[in-house]
């Protein structure tokens, strides 16, 4: 073996490593999303599943975005065929149950699934402490530049999207993120509430 | 059950394969030839270790064990038993299953055809098969795992990317891409065998893995040309080939690949380029393994991305592993392969290899570099580039002009030394009907320098090869007396080699023809019909009928019925066909092609109205495309012939 030569080879071998190294740290599709801050989409949805307790619909009813200004929006969208939706879904249900009592609404949207499927799945994880909306044609999926699911925005009570996360939620990010809405939205008049 | 039987496989096969892998070529470095027979078991009970796995997993999607995280992610009990069974390969996971059982099955047959061998060459091989293997069996046991419990089942799950189920091509493309990649690992392991035993065999490695390298790069040709037309009757673009990072990570290999079945025969007759070779070979492993990389991690953003994970720093490592293990080897080794022979004219055979090797590996930086400058843009400069088909059509058709000249001139020139005057003699036929063939194209109204001169040196190029056969064919007729399908056929059967290859040429020039022709003369009309109005592109005329709807278990389809007329009489009806998957928001085009020698009549339903009084049509006519198939149909006889075995073993 020449071991000088050796060396040469592997030094001028290794950049190419490194390049693919740094390029495994960037993600070509994480086009930086232009909607966190900008106005969120509008969208006027029809109810499949109730939910139950303060965040409750009735089943058939329309809900719309501009409907629920001055409340804070929890904007989940999920599918029955969503393997990390099902991790996601328990601490969904709980934060929505934690912040039950405070100007808040959670959502879920249905994404490119059947009605029935998404029943069933409902269902077998023993209901939903909110309400599930269809979204025929993924229109509203669409507006928010879906991905894929499981994916949530949190909107502030004027309208403007404040946070989105990719992939399945924390009950404690989640109630983080609304609480310092909450906060930042009516810091004269309550500040942090001492719970 | 199913879960567990294949997991204890997989977990099995991991431990045998690190054992025949790392512990076999330690032993047997240190003289225990005992080790030499375990190295061999080792191959054979990973091979069945990994054919228990995959058996499992398609037990699994066809039973519809959605208990499974794969079938739960690509399984569907809607969907129809042969798409449930291919869809093994239809993701990440399932890709990489298939992967290892392609790697075990190679290495298993290469290890039996040669289990007579003596010397460390085969045993060693063997090891670097299985330390293949073993990287492959960390991604099924880790982060590729495709056994993972759910729990509690999904009663039923999304089945697989509708694109994937849409077509009978998706059951033939990905094997044949899996067995022209993965049989790429057979060469390299014996290369890098011959190394670590010492140039006394470095002329034995190229002898022994011929006809695997064939077999590889005839798998290979074949995926490429199924990938292409797969494109081209599912994606509803009336194209074939996009530079999309996915289908150049199948084609670089293909042309180092390409230029080593030269170069080795430099090697062969003269005693050249054995380093070349080496790295040759060396180089499309390693592309390969970058080509499952690119499209496995996300890394670079393209159609056919598989779903991102940490599975990409693994398969970085073991780039890692595999470009500066065999850097360290190659160069550490370099002094021994030193050249035999040298070039004894400039006008020669060798020459022309050595041509043809430098501008199909230019031709492969090209690609190489358009594919990975995204990434060196966004680490320099922090923007986001992508890199289009400009770019590569301006950069590699001078290149594909090029190396189109030097197969014609390649069979005409003799090896070691040529002379002018005969090579003048045998261009003069061909340069005549490349001539004829660029008046013809410009006749048709093609336009593009590169179109034409494209044509005119597949025909001058063809013409040269065929004279090969006709000189051959004349001279056994004169000598032996034989009638011509005879001298044919015995004439190929004396050199198959040679012959193959001339055949596998003729594959590329029909294809380049084809290929010339669909991308200068083609031309396309779109428009909104009712029942019973036509749309005439050319001197095609078609008429829409009507538009209907159907439900189909797994999907519905839309679809509009068009006759073609010819004096106002009805020869042929097509249906391009929208299908809709209920979990999947857009609709599936699936265009209808209706192909002729001359060329093809490709239709889309654009879209529709509601009530089905009307229907948006796109005509498009595609002039020679089922060339382009029929070349790659020729490519790959040329590979049978050449590769055929001469005597029946045994």
């Amino acid at each position: 073996m020449n071991w000088k030569r050796s060396a040469v080879a592997a030094a001028v071998a290794a950049p190419f490593i490194v390049l693919l190294a740094w390029g495994l740290t960037k993600d070509p599709r994480e086009i930086p999303s232009p909607l966190p801050g900008r106005q969120a989409p509008e969208f006027a949805l029809e109810v499949f599943i109730p939910g139950e307790g303060a965040h409750a619909r009735n089943v058939g009813d329309t809900v719309s975005l501009a409907a629920l200004r001055g409340k804070v929006v929890v904007l989940n969208f999920w599918a029955s065929w969503c393997l990390e939706c099902v991790t996601e879904h328990q601490d969904l249900s709980l934060a929505a149950r934690q912040l039950a009592g405070k100007p808040v609404q959670f959502v879920g949207v249905l994404y490119n699934d059947v009605k029935d499927a998404g029943r069933q799945w409902v269902a077998q994880r023993g209901g939903e402490a909110y309400p599930a909306l269809d979204d025929p044609g993924a229109r509203a999926a669409i507006d928010y530049g879906l991905y894929g699911v499981p994916e949530t925005f949190v909107i502030d009570p004027s309208g403007k999207i404040a946070y989105k996360h990719t992939g399945p939620i924390w009950a404690g990010l989640l109630t983080a993120k609304v609480d310092s809405i909450l906060a930042a939205a009516t810091p004269a008049a309550s500040g942090p509430k001492g719970e | 059950m199913t879960r567990l039987i294949a997991l204890d496989a997989l977990w099995f096969a991991l431990a045998v394969s690190a054992v025949g892998g790392i512990v076999a070529p330690i032993a047997i470095a240190r003289g225990r030839r005992e080790w030499v027979a375990i190295a061999r078991a080792a191959v054979y009970s990973n091979f069945a270790l990994v054919t228990v796995a995959i058996a499992a997993m398609i037990f699994a999607l066809v039973t519809h064990d959605f208990s499974i995280s794969y079938v739960a992610q690509v399984g569907s009990r809607a969907t129809p038993v042969f798409f449930t069974i291919i869809s093994v390969w239809g993701a990440l996971e399932g890709s990489i299953l298939f992967w290892a059982w392609v790697l075990a099955l190679y290495s298993a047959l290469v290890v039996y055809a040669n289990r007579n061998r003596p010397g460390n060459l085969v045993p060693y091989a063997s090891a670097v098969l299985l330390v293949i293997a073993l990287f492959f069996h960390v991604l099924l046991t880790g982060p590729a795992n495709p056994f993972h419990l759910v729990s509690p089942a999904p009663p039923d799950g999304p089945g697989p990317n509708p694109l994937l189920q849409n077509h009978i091509l998706m059951a033939v493309h990905p094997p044949l891409l899996y067995l022209g990649y993965v049989g790429m690992s057979v060469p390299f392991a014996f290369a890098v065998a011959a190394l670590i035993t010492g140039a006394k065999q470095d002329e034995e490695w190229i002898r022994l893995t011929r006809r695997w390298t064939l077999l590889a790069w005839g798998f290979l040709s074949a995926a490429i040309v199924a990938g292409m037309w797969w494109s081209y009757e599912v994606l509803g673009w009336g194209g074939y080939w996009a530079w999309d990072p996915v289908e150049n990570a199948s084609f670089i290999p293909w042309l180092t690949a390409t230029a080593y079945l030269h170069s080795v025969m430099v090697q062969e007759r003269r005693g050249m380029l054995k380093l070349w070779n080496v790295n040759l070979m060396v180089v499309t492993f390693v592309l390969t393994i970058l080509g499952t990389f690119l499209t496995r991690s996300g890394i670079i953003s393209s159609v056919h991305a598989f779903t991102q994970g940490p599975i990409g720093y693994y398969f970085l490592g073991f780039i890692a592993l595999v470009l500066i293990g065999s850097a360290v080897l190659v160069a550490g080794s370099s002094d021994k392969l030193h050249t035999e022979g040298r070039l004894d004219a400039p006008l020669s055979r060798e020459t022309v290899f050595l041509l043809n090797n430098l501008l199909l590996t230019a031709f492969m930086f090209t690609v190489l570099i358009g594919t990975l400058f995204p990434l060196v843009a966004e680490a320099f400069r922090g923007v986001k580039v992508s890199v289009g088909e400009p770019f590569f059509n301006r950069m590699t058709l001078p290149l594909v002009v090029a190396l189109l000249f030097l197969m014609g001139v390649g069979p005409a020139l003799p090896w070691r030394r040529g002379d002018w005057p005969a090579l003048r003699r045998k261009m003069i036929p061909g340069a005549a009907v490349g001539v004829l063939l660029s008046a013809l194209a410009a006749a048709a109204g093609a336009r593009s320098a590169y179109g034409i001169l494209a044509f005119a040196l597949a025909g001058f190029a063809a013409t040269l090869n065929i004279a090969e056969f006709v000189t051959g064919v004349r001279a056994r007729r004169t000598a032996h007396g034989e009638t011509v399908p005879v001298a044919l056929a015995r004439l190929v059967a004396g050199n198959r080699r040679r012959y193959g290859g001339y055949v596998a040429h003729m594959g590329i020039f029909v294809a380049a023809i084809g290929v010339a022709a669909s991308s200068t003369l083609r031309s396309e009309r779109e428009a909104t019909l009712k029942p019973g109005e036509v749309l005439t592109l050319g001197s095609v005329n078609a008429r829409l009928n009507d538009v209907w709807a159907r439900e189909e278990p797994q999907r519905a389809v839309i679809g509009a019925t068009v006759e073609l007329l010819r004096d106002g009489q009805p020869y042929a009806t097509m249906s391009p066909r929208m299908n809709i998957y209920p979990m999947s928001q857009q609709p599936v085009p699936t265009p209808d092609v209706r192909s002729t020698p001359v060329g093809d009549v490709y239709m889309n339903l654009m879209s529709f109205a509601q009530d089905g009084s009307t229907a948006t049509i796109k005509i498009i006519s595609e002039p020679l495309v089922p060339w382009i198939w029929t070349g790659g149909g020729i490519i790959c006889l040329g590979a049978l012939i050449a590769g055929w075995p001469a005597r029946r073993l045994g």
